[in-house]
């Protein structure tokens, strides 16, 4: 248990190994290290981000559906409309059509009810004629008579 | 060894392998008379202390030094291979070893100064390192030196107290010379001078107990270390004494217990050096 030599020998070697371990063997390592926590706190960070991103696109996604759905409602309500409408006017068109259709068919049916009694009353004044002619066996006179016979032809 | 007495035994273990440089005229333990001053091994313990200040513990450099090749070259290893993706284990074992370190250094240091972590981290770990050889048996490695044709053998650093000082004189001159640059000649003085007692008449009782103070830092650091180490090194070879059937009843739970020992006295130096050290980086701005 002498002291000695030995001491500053120690001494020495301990200023060594401070000085390399100082140069060489600290500053590597604690590198490294800081840089793997600066990794893993920008992982960190990133998740985090992602997560609200994620978040973000969720609700951007709802709305979106949500205004879609809206959107569609609305084109069937208005296509509803539409042919409700459309149904409307050809219904209204096709009453206006046949209302047009018996009125012509009406006319037409006057009209011929028209010429039919005209027909039928000129027959009838030739007939009164030709029978009145039977009964006097003389001609009558047309002309002379044509006044009573369009009497006549009025009263029938 | 079985011939000796349990005091020779004890003592022979407790030897260092000392080389140094005999005086002229000095007779050796075989009779034999030195014609001139002479480098050589120490033959008996006499020889060794007669030695004086002239000489070298072989086995306590040489295992000092290996121990700090051995934490350098593993750290070192480490180091050039070091990555800041996923580490392998041996990285992962040195990282926490610096986690470790890193968190003594931000318990006890409140200065800014990047040798400090470092400084720690050798401590620590060659500490660590020079304690732990004493759970190898104690009769292995002298008896291989024994059959060497090596008369003594110590492999634990730090039960010589040389190396223990030797290790906190560096921390006590960087206390010295982190006191003057941090607070100055005039600083340093003044602090030495006016604490505890903040007054002119005292200056002298003041200089007195804070040189004590200073001197005993270091003085403590290595009688802590050695203490502790010296006390179990004799208990193990007491132990060692004992005949063998009972030895291991004993050493097993001696050893175990060391485990936790030889790492306390590794983090206790580290710490207080790193206090120590932080006292020094202190500037009290007391100057008035």
């Amino acid at each position: 248990m002498n002291i000695n030599l030995t001491l500053i020998g120690q001494s020495i070697a301990f200023a060594i190994f401070v000085w390399f371990c100082v140069k060489y063997v600290w500053p590597p390592i604690t590198a490294a290290m800081s840089a793997r926590q600066k990794k893993i706190a920008d992982g960190l960070s990133a998740a985090d981000r992602a997560d609200r991103d994620l978040e973000l696109a969720k609700e951007k996604a709802s709305k979106e559906m949500r205004k879609a759905k809206e959107d569609a409602a609305a084109l069937v309500d208005q296509a509803n409309k539409r042919a409700a409408q459309i149904v409307e006017a050809s219904k209204a068109d096709a009453r206006t059509e046949g209302e047009k259709l018996i009125e012509q068919a009406r006319a037409e049916i006057q009209q011929e009810r028209v010429q039919a009694r005209d027909a039928l009353r000129a027959e009838v004044a030739a007939l009164a004629v030709a029978g009145a002619e039977k009964i006097l066996e003389t001609s009558v006179d047309a002309k002379a008579h044509s006044e009573m016979l369009d009497k006549l032809a009025a009263e029938l | 060894m079985a011939a000796e007495t349990p005091v020779e035994y004890i003592k022979h273990h407790l030897q260092n392998l000392t080389y140094g440089k005999l005086p002229e005229g000095y007779e050796r333990a075989d009779g034999a008379v030195l014609d001139e001053s002479t480098w050589t091994f120490a033959r008996t313990a006499a020889e060794a202390s007669d030695m004086g200040f002239m000489a070298f513990h072989v086995d306590t450099l040489g295992w000092s030094i290996a121990m700090g090749v051995l934490f350098l070259g593993l750290f070192r290893f480490v180091a050039t291979r070091a990555t800041s993706g996923n580490p392998g284990r041996l990285q992962n074992f040195v990282e926490m070893v610096f986690e470790f370190v890193e968190g003594i250094v931000r318990d006890g240091f409140n200065g800014r100064n990047p040798l400090i972590a470092p400084l720690a981290l050798t401590m620590f770990v060659w500490i660590f390192l020079m304690n732990s050889l004493k759970l190898i048996p104690v009769d292995y490695i002298p008896s291989i030196a024994h059959a060497m044709g090596l008369e003594y053998f110590k492999i634990v650093p730090t039960t010589d107290p040389n190396g223990t000082f030797g290790i906190s004189i560096g921390v006590f001159l960087l206390i010295i010379f982190y006191s003057f640059k941090v607070k100055g000649a005039g600083g340093f003085l003044h602090e030495l001078s006016f604490t505890p007692f903040n007054h002119w008449s005292l200056v002298p009782f003041n200089l007195f107990l804070e040189l004590l103070v200073l001197i005993v830092k270091p003085i403590s650091l290595a009688l802590r270390l050695f203490g502790n180490m010296y006390a179990g090194e004799v208990v193990f070879i007491l132990i060692a004494i004992l005949p063998l059937w009972i030895q291991w009843t004993l050493s097993v739970p001696w050893a175990i217990f060391h485990i936790l020992v030889v790492t306390l006295q590794a983090f206790i130096f580290t710490t207080l050096a790193v206090v120590y050290l932080s006292a020094a980086h202190e500037d009290h701005g007391t100057l008035t």
